[in-house]
């Protein structure tokens, strides 16, 4: 068909990035970060920011409020569980589908304005949803304990087609359990083809219009061009990523939170993205590789670890090591984060796609005699 | 006349859809995941370690508590290893702990931050069941993550020793199988504190209460509320505070023209040093309403929370699991070596944390296997003394400990910085003691 049509070059992107994608539990084992958990929180973050690269990267509208999409998603997928059936499957799809219903709602009021103004509605939006699914909407979210699936739920589904639920129950795709490796696969394969989507956006006249307000929509406005539904399209897009993200996150753990609409979840794929690169394909994804890395890893350093890791050192100097790398991890992770993402946005404002391009471009010009600079990409 | 468009391969769009439907009922029916009887998560068998998962919130609210937590983890790592002076293991009876790890096995920890936060504490929980191969969780500063990170447990197979947890629920309505928790509860709290607010305030008050919005919070607000009615007080008004607010003085506004006379802060940790020292500011504590004093009383109180609360916890009532000033031998032995160690005395979340993991540990021994369910098996309806609060049962049918619950005051005359709660009686375990069904729940089964 058509739609599955791509270039040479792209072709070859989608392959490694799939590749690379579904062999994590074997090239990410000697950093220590191959263990099922944080193997599904990269692929579902890398979801997340892929999806909100769609609204920022493309047409460089900055939305501070996405993780009240991750939040619905979630939201809808506990509830789904808990009504219908323990199976992902119509739970994805309704968290998908409801959070790109407000999607519709929360973007069609935002869109009116641009710049910080976007941002700050958005943001708005975000904090009203998360202090409402904190208190008010109790009944429906149960407040700040959470959201979880008990034994005792209806489950319609389940009931008429005689699924028996042994133990505590947990999200199944027809029978395999979504737990542990077989969890992150489903992960992994949803983030695959939110990748291809992503990648035919990008590539696409739809991609190259939203590029095009991004530039200069005053411009395009002129032009006789109405700019506001293809907005609406992008955000509502970049909605449903978040909801399907958020619905992962439900599947592989089945308990839903208000934190998670928090707006230091919002500010987390923003960080993630401009990490990685805004506007680039595969950046985003780097990014949530980085700081949900630094998050589950660099967190959990304590004294003792540092001390087993600079043993080797004779024991003044171990110990002077560990004095000055202890205020950095553990409770201090976010010291480290910090200080990276500074030294990335004032040396690389290209995230570290930009670093990875200009270490290929360096190669490349000590080869060849270097020509003009290419346009930045 | 009809066209019937088929697929080149004979496929109708019908006899797909009819396949399709077919084959995912066919893979929905019933499943059965039997696990092997013998294999349990994490086995240390093979290791010459083995490791104890710390889960303790670092950040957040409760970030005192979860620092005083780990200390006494460490301790108690320590005194397991036969390093130190061995602490409370020297008190307990019966105990069957050598000092040399546990079965022979060298005890190891790995840490993670909860953030008091229910997502951030299962992943970190889960991090330390998949990736560093621990056995055992212990830890959480907040009842919504010990029920969110105690039913995570179950699922994985491993035991959860519950630190500081207040709520009913967490061996009430949300207990497992595989979670134990040595702290007392809002009911025991309420039950203990009856008689003696009844004493100091008469039986004619109006209280208001602020309560943290999570499940602790309610189940404190319930069980106090059924107490003091009971009494024969009216309650004015319950109003949900977020947790972690930081400022409550819209909370506390209201209260003044309430009408109320008592003002009841269902609080903890930073929330309840806030909410305290606001209510202070506002002059609560010098009112006259209805005739009387007004009142101000904290259900679930600390000393750390009153290191926070400084002059303003003077004269106010509460109730505590442990405070470091009882002089029986266990507590003796752990505060002097906790004192030794850190050079300041243990708050009652180091205590509870200690204890867990000293019973948990013995249990092993006595279970002579690391598997789960020979563990629980040990825990179960055991006996114990010399652990500080006296004679002490793990409850078999909701895995909640019942022992003596103090009621405390704020010290009017504090001796030295720390001496900041004052022991206005212990209230014997039978007072305080309840039927295991009135919270509902079940446990489950040892898988």
């Amino acid at each position: 068909m058509k739609i599955f049509k791509l270039s040479r070059n792209d072709t070859i992107l989608m392959l490694g990035f799939a590749i690379a994608i579904l062999l994590m539990p074997i090239w990410l084992q000697p950093i220590g970060a191959a263990y099922p958990d944080l193997l599904q929180k990269f692929a579902i973050f890398g979801l997340f920011a892929i999806g909100f690269n769609i609204l920022f990267g493309l047409t460089g509208y900055l939305s501070f409020g996405h993780a009240v999409f991750l939040g619905i998603g979630s939201y809808t997928t506990v509830w789904t569980f808990k009504l219908l059936s323990m199976n992902v499957v119509p739970a994805v799809i309704f968290g998908t589908l409801l959070a790109g219903l407000f999607a519709v709602v929360i973007g069609y009021v935002s869109l009116r304005r641009t710049g910080i103004y976007f941002s700050i509605l958005t943001l708005a939006f975000a904090q009203m949803s998360y202090n409402l699914a904190y208190s008010v909407l109790t009944p429906i979210t149960n407040g700040e304990t959470g959201l979880r699936v008990l034994r005792d739920d209806p489950r319609v589904l389940d009931g008429l087609f005689g699924v028996v639920q042994e133990g505590s129950p947990v999200g199944n795709f027809f029978g395999i359990n979504m737990q542990g490796y077989p969890g992150f696969y489903f992960c992994a394969v949803v983030l695959i083809i939110g990748f291809f989507i992503s990648l035919r956006i990008f590539r696409s006249p739809f991609g190259l219009k939203l590029t095009a307000i991004k530039s200069n929509q005053n411009r395009m406005r002129y032009t006789g061009f109405n700019t506001r539904p293809y907005l609406l399209w992008a955000f509502v897009i970049s909605g449903m990523y978040a909801g399907m993200a958020g619905s992962l996150m439900a599947v592989t753990d089945p308990l839903a939170g208000a934190e998670r609409m928090q707006w230091t979840a919002s500010g987390e794929v923003v960080l993630m993205t401009i990490l990685g690169g805004v506007g680039t394909l595969i950046g985003p994804m780097l990014g949530a590789l980085l700081i949900k890395y630094f998050e589950n890893i660099f967190s959990a350093f304590n004294e003792s670890a540092l001390h087993d890791m600079f043993s080797f050192l004779p024991s003044l100097l171990e110990n002077l090591m560990v004095t000055v790398v202890h205020p950095f991890v553990g409770d201090g992770w976010h010291l480290t984060l910090g200080t990276l993402f500074m030294v990335i946005v004032i040396f690389l404002p290209g995230g570290l796609v930009e670093g990875v391009t200009r270490l290929f471009k360096r190669r490349k010009s000590d080869g060849v005699s270097a020509k003009n600079p290419g346009p930045e990409s | 006349m009809s066209i019937k468009v088929s697929q080149p391969n004979g496929w109708t769009r019908r006899s797909v859809l009819k396949t399709g439907l077919g084959t995912a009922a066919m893979a929905g029916a019933p499943m059965f995941f039997v696990r092997n009887a013998h294999a349990f998560t994490n086995d240390p068998s093979n290791g010459s370690s083995v490791i104890l998962g710390f889960n303790v919130p670092q950040t957040g609210a409760y970030a005192d508590e979860g620092a005083d937590e780990l200390r006494a983890y460490q301790l108690a790592v320590k005194h397991l290893n036969g390093e130190g002076d061995g602490g409370m293991m020297n008190t307990m009876k019966p105990s069957s702990l050598k000092g040399n790890g546990i079965l022979g096995k060298k005890v190891e920890y790995v840490t993670g931050d909860t953030q008091t936060k229910s997502d951030a504490a299962r992943a970190s929980a889960k991090r330390m069941i998949e990736k560093d191969g621990a056995i055992m969780i212990t830890g959480g500063s907040s009842s919504g993550v010990a029920v969110a990170v105690q039913s995570l447990c179950q699922e994985a197979g491993v035991v959860f020793m519950a630190g500081l947890t207040h709520s009913n629920d967490t061996t009430g309505k949300d207990k497992r199988k595989y979670g134990f928790r040595h702290f007392f509860n809002a009911y025991m709290s309420g039950a203990a504190l009856g008689p003696v607010l009844e004493k100091e305030f008469g039986n004619d008050r109006q209280a208001y209460h602020l309560t943290a919005d999570y499940t602790w919070g309610w189940t404190q607000e319930e069980s106090i509320k059924n107490t003091t009615e009971g009494l024969g007080w009216k309650t004015n008004a319950a109003v949900r505070t977020p947790l972690g607010a930081g400022d409550f003085s819209q909370y506390i506004t209201p209260v003044l023209n309430s009408g109320a006379d008592v003002l009841i802060l269902n609080h903890y940790g930073k929330d309840m040093i806030n909410s305290l020292t606001q209510s202070v500011q506002f002059g609560l504590r010098d009112k006259q309403v209805n005739d009387k004093d007004f009142k101000i009383v904290v259900p679930l109180f600390s000393r750390l929370m009153a290191q926070g609360a400084g002059e303003n916890i003077k004269g106010i009532f509460g109730t505590t699991n442990w405070n470091w000033s009882l002089t029986d031998e266990g507590s003796q032995a752990f505060v002097k070596s906790f004192g030794a160690e850190y050079g300041f005395p243990p708050s009652q979340a180091a205590h509870t944390c200690y204890v867990q993991t000293l019973l948990y540990a013995n249990a092993i021994e006595v279970a002579g296997t690391f598997n789960p369910c020979g563990v629980i098996e040990a825990l179960e309806g055991f006996k114990f003394d010399g652990m500080g609060n006296g004679a002490t049962e793990y409850r078999a049918e909701d895995h909640q400990c019942f022992k003596d619950v103090l009621v405390v005051r704020g010290n009017e005359n504090p001796s030295s910085q720390f001496d900041l709660l004052e022991v206005v009686q212990q209230v014997p375990r039978s007072q305080v003691e309840y039927d295991a069904a009135i919270f509902g729940g079940e446990l489950g089964a040892c898988a």
